[in-house]
């Protein structure tokens, strides 16, 4: 047989590779911005769009799925076409998934400074760019797998079997997560409520680590390092079991986010015990990533592209043998909501996603330029200035989440908060923020030093818009080695790859989040937990699209540190309303969940106007636009209808009386602010923000005054012997 | 599903399906030959011809 002459896409890879060199320093510039506003409210600036509870989703939708996302396809495009021996299937699909990517970030890029957002960590956009963001995904899967069966080589090398099961899971994820009602175009509820929303979204977001920032980027390590060290990978044995052991246990351990929280005790242990296993399939493929460059380690000094690889693999080393620690339950109880967690996340986004995205790029530019590096000094400049960038910026966060989180715990010997006031432990970790934001920006100099020396090559070097190669077609009839073993048999046949890929990861999720949905008393129902009023939905809404829970969790665990500080620990039947959920995962701020009725009316009023005013020294920004902007009705009695439909037992038909309800409310706010002094418009949004706050974890106290029947008197509630359920 | 009584048979079920599956492969890995994994492993160098596609 003839061998066949065909061309790799490099126009794809450069594509692509330009997009991830731009958003990779635009998000780390909003990350920045985001790090500034944390030492100063001033960097929040005078208008909404650019305040952190806006800033900080926008930050990790930009680096997340704008700076890492784009890596994934470059790397994807450059190593699929190597590793096949073919073109990609389309071009016409490959443009398709570029500028339709672009243009979902584009879309990130509007609507969350506008406040659109689901209010769902890392899933913060709204519906229509949910259904957008599936089918580009299908674009890529449906290009990949064309691709894959037009081959020239029989058997599939093991990153492409980490980027199927990156396809079919990140789509099993997205889909999941994004169930949505949506009541405008910009605006929709999730479909779950409370304890099953946390469990859906932590799965989701859990697996976004793994799926998204994780096994995308082990297949370009299995790829990429054996290329820049021309050296085999390490063991392809344990590259095989690395490969099923981490896509089957990864699944299960969304759980460990939300542990000692309202989510039922067997499905947080589930989540403790399988992410204490995952050290043994991260490490494998650590160790095997590490142990190619046996004996070549005198390459490494000279080579800039195989130093950014080291530290990357290193740096996943680090936070894979961290994140299970902080799953302990134990351990957890302190790095919970600190900014140990960011510290620890910080870690794998700086260093190993971050530096294996540079070291690819350091790599594919001069190669696709024909051509050397502008300068190995740069180079080499980035990469002491990057490694220097993550130290600072961890430490002072490990250091900052460590002091925080035992001035929260600290009692006097008389029994009594050694730290009652939250914000003390605030500004005492003032200067850690500092240093971190001095961290991040040495880090953005090494980038832009990148940025610059990539940009030089590009114009000193010619760009090979195609790269000729040959290879044999594959035989239409393949006849089997002698004695061959089925896991070669799976190896050649993507589509069993992706089917069992699919079940692996499909197990762990469903036998979390089934049960929980099913099983009643999973969630005790507490008769006295009533819907939201109009105004309380209307505020709540506000509280959402400000992204409060960016700094604010509404979720009291039972510890007395806790109770003692913030009242009652939080229960699951009291949260069956909450579409989404709210319950964050961030103490940059107290703790909201029993904030109602603690303050007077015009406490909050004064706080969210001048929050300096009431808390001197407090890093939270101001909110004067929602002293001026009037409350938007129109959607009211829709919200109300869709709450209906989501199963919320609001009266037949009192969508029609809801805005006089919401009117009457906000009348008896006015008037209790006016007994203050505070004359206000009784149409502003703030009323309807103070109506949610005031009403916070007070299910047990009277409801709010009210003219209509809220719920019919024979509404479906479950009376549940034990309310207490730890 | 009704109950939360005896859910933990479904963790162990398909736990112990795993942990099978992991043994197997891992016993499947050790039987096969070093020569074959070697080429496999060759498969991102050989830039000129397909280690897997010989004949």
């Amino acid at each position: 047989m003839e061998k066949e002459t065909f061309r790799y896409d490099n126009t794809i890879v450069r594509k692509f590779a330009f997009a991830t060199m731009a958003f990779g320093l635009i998000g780390m510039l909003v990350g920045l911005t985001a790090a500034l506003q944390m030492v100063d409210p001033w960097f929040n600036g005078l208008t909404s769009w650019l305040t952190f509870g806006r800033i900080r989703p926008l930050h990790t939708n930009a680096v997340i799925f704008a700076f890492v996302g784009n890596g994934i396809f470059m790397g994807v495009y450059y190593s699929l076409q190597r590793l096949l021996k073919t073109r990609m299937w389309s071009d016409a699909l490959s443009n398709i998934n570029f500028w339709g990517w672009q243009l979902i970030i584009l879309s990130a890029v509007v609507t969350l400074p506008l406040g659109m957002t689901t209010g769902k960590e890392y899933a913060e956009l709204e519906w229509w760019i949910d259904i957008a963001i599936a089918l580009i995904w299908v674009v890529f899967g449906l290009n990949m797998f064309m691709t894959i069966l037009k081959r020239r080589e029989r058997h599939l090398y093991v990153a492409i079997w980490f980027y199927i099961a990156t396809f079919v899971t990140v789509a099993m994820l997205h889909i999941v997560n994004s169930f949505e009602l949506p009541v405008s175009f910009f605006k929709s509820y999730s479909l779950y409520a409370g304890v099953q929303d946390a469990l859906v979204q932590w799965w989701y977001g859990h697996n976004a680590v793994a799926f998204f920032l994780t096994t995308p980027y082990l297949g370009l390590m299995y790829y990429f390092i054996p290329k820049a060290s021309n050296r085999p990978v390490y063991s392809y044995r344990l590259s095989i079991i690395h490969f099923w052991a981490l896509i089957f246990i990864y699944i299960w351990a969304g759980p460990h986010h939300l542990l000692y929280t309202a989510l039922p005790e067997w499905a947080q242990n589930i989540g403790v015990v399988f992410s204490f296993m995952l050290i043994a399939p991260s490490w494998g493929g650590m160790l095997n990533g590490l142990l190619t460059l046996r004996g070549a380690w005198d390459r490494v000094r000279e080579s800039a592209v195989l130093k950014f690889m080291v530290v990357a693999v290193t740096c996943y080393g680090m936070s894979t043998f961290e994140g299970p620690l902080m799953s302990l339950k134990n351990v957890n109880a302190i790095s919970h909501f600190t900014d140990w967690t960011v510290a620890h996340v910080h870690i794998g986004g700086l260093g190993w996603n971050g530096f294996m995205t540079f070291g690819i790029l350091y790599y594919l530019v001069p190669k696709m330029w024909n051509t050397k590096m502008y300068s190995d000094k740069l180079s080499n400049f980035h990469f002491w200035i990057g490694t220097l960038g993550i130290i600072f910026y961890a430490l002072p966060l490990y250091w900052a989440g460590f002091t925080q989180s035992l001035m929260w715990k600290e009692f006097t010997a008389e029994g009594f908060l050694a730290y009652p006031n939250f914000l003390e432990t605030v500004t005492q970790i003032k200067p850690m923020y500092a240093a971190r934001a001095f961290g991040g920006s040495i880090y953005i100099v090494g980038v832009i030093a990148m940025l610059y020396n990539l940009i030089m090559t590009m114009k000193q070097g010619s760009f090979q818009k195609e790269e000729e190669a040959s290879a044999l077609p594959l035989a239409k009839e393949y006849e089997a080695h002698k004695g061959e073993g089925w896991h070669r048999v799976i190896e050649r046949r993507p589509v069993q790859m992706l089917v069992f890929s699919l079940i692996a990861v499909a197990i762990g999720g469903a036998i979390e989040i089934i049960p929980t949905m099913l099983i009643d008393s999973n969630v005790p129902t507490i008769t006295s937990v009533k819907p939201y009023t109009p105004l309380e939905l209307e505020g709540r809404d506000i509280y959402i699209r400000e992204g409060c829970y960016n700094c604010h969790s509404q979720m009291i665990r039972p510890f007395r540190s806790e109770t003692e500080r913030y009242g009652e620990y939080s229960k699951a039947g009291e949260f069956v309303y909450d579409h989404p959920f709210q319950w964050g995962s961030k103490r940059t701020g107290p703790d909201l969940h029993r904030i109602g009725a603690k303050y007077s009316d015009s406490w909050h009023y004064n706080h969210m106007l001048d929050p300096a005013a009431m808390s001197p020294g407090t890093i939270m920004p101001s909110y004067p636009w929602l002293f001026e902007d009037e409350l938007n009705t129109d959607l009211t009695a829709a919200k109300i209808r869709a709450m209906q439909t989501l199963g919320v037992p609001y009266a037949e038909g009192y969508d029609q009386i809801a805005v006089e309800d919401l009117m009457y409310q906000s009348e008896s706010i006015t008037k209790n602010l006016e007994k203050d002094g505070i004359q206000v418009l009784p149409n502003s949004e703030i009323i309807a923000l103070i109506a949610y706050l005031q009403r916070l974890g007070t299910d047990i106290r009277p409801p709010a005054p009210l003219r209509g029947d809220l719920v019919e008197v024979s509404a479906p509630v479950i009376e549940h012997q034990n309310i207490e359920q730890k | 599903m009704e109950t939360i009584v005896g859910i933990e048979i479904y963790p162990i079920i398909s736990f112990i399906i795993f942990f099978t599956f992991f043994v197997v492969v891992l016993a499947y890995l050790v039987i096969q030959r070093k020569e074959y994994f070697d080429q496999l492993s060759m498969m991102p160098l050989e830039e000129d011809q397909s280690p897997t596609n010989k004949r």
